[in-house]
């Protein structure tokens, strides 16, 4: 099959009834796995690591704090994709995975933010610092609250599709700001990348990056974030899905009646 | 079988038990959600197919 047959086949996960087919075969696996690799990584992580010889015990936090901000800023790159889709190709199962996707990201912020917070106050002195990285991902969290509020505020589906996907492009800048604010500004509290940094992986520079005997759990924890993530979306576009028929099938019965 | 979490106990503990509060109540909400949902949209169904 060509890359453009390929990509034609994509487009048919737009029809809504093909997307719930697919997805509700796919999402056992991903309850399953994101379970098994939740518990595994937690368990790993918070039994089976020793302390940090600078921090100590709080090091264990590292296993919620990143794969929760991993998520909060990936969960908005793909409302911002799948914004984007509904924008040129007006697909309604993109708008409304936007949708479904938007609290699971405004959780994984909160996440991040309160375990920042509860980690900061013994090792930096405080609970909160107006520093780039924190600043960023608060403003993150508000974006987040603001789509949900908008969607909630519209009455008419399409025309709140159209707003979100909007304020989606413009909070995208804050996004990748929360993720990259440490290295435009190279100023307040918050550390660098030392996880996902190509060259903390490979070990090709000199930079801090985190000890391999806290790294596997860490990956076993994004990877268990990632499928919760995906079983998630799955299943909450399916409730939007189902909704958005309620809604047609009242509005159809109202004109018969 | 708990590890000693020394002088940060509650520190470790109150994160853990936060972050595992809200994936628990984003999990029960999406689900409890989701069956209501579904209950719904057959309940109108029917209605809808009974009445033409």
């Amino acid at each position: 099959m060509s890359i453009a047959a390929k990509a034609n086949a994509l487009w048919e996960y737009a029809n809504p009834k093909k997307f719930l087919a697919t997805t509700e075969r796919m999402l056992p696996f991903f309850w399953v796995a994101s379970a098994i690799c939740l518990v595994v990584g937690l368990v790993w992580g918070f039994f089976f690591t020793p302390d940090d010889y600078k921090q100590g015990s709080t090091v264990k936090i590292i296993y919620l704090h990143v794969p929760s901000a991993l998520m909060a800023i990936n969960c908005w790159l793909m409302m911002l994709a799948t914004s984007l889709v509904w924008l040129v190709r007006r697909h309604h199962v993109s708008a409304l995975a936007a949708r479904a996707a938007a609290p699971i990201g405004i959780v994984m912020t909160l996440i991040a933010l309160v375990t920042g917070a509860i980690w900061g106050q013994p090792m930096w002195g405080t609970w909160w610092e107006w520093d780039p990285r924190l600043t960023s991902f608060l403003i993150l969290f508000l974006f987040y609250l603001g789509y949900m509020a908008l969607w909630e505020a519209i009455e008419d589906p399409d025309t709140a599709a159209d707003l979100t996907s909007v304020l989606c492009l413009v909070g995208s800048v804050f996004a990748l700001l929360s993720r990259y604010a440490v290295n435009f500004w190279n100023q307040g509290l918050h550390q660098g990348a030392s996880v996902m940094r190509a060259a903390a992986v490979t070990g090709t520079d000199t930079e801090e990056k985190v000890s391999n005997i806290f790294f596997y759990p860490l990956l076993m924890c994004i990877v268990g974030f990632i499928l919760l993530f995906i079983a998630l979306v799955f299943y909450r576009t399916g409730t939007e899905i189902r909704a958005r028929r309620i809604k047609a099938l009242l509005a159809r019965e109202r004109v018969n009646a | 079988m708990m590890p000693d979490l020394g002088k940060y106990a509650d520190t470790v503990l109150s994160a853990y038990a936060a972050s595992l509060l809200l994936l628990v109540a984003l999990v029960a909400f999406s689900i409890w959600r989701g069956r209501k949902v579904r209950a719904e949209m057959e309940k109108v169904e029917q209605r809808v197919s009974r009445h033409g």
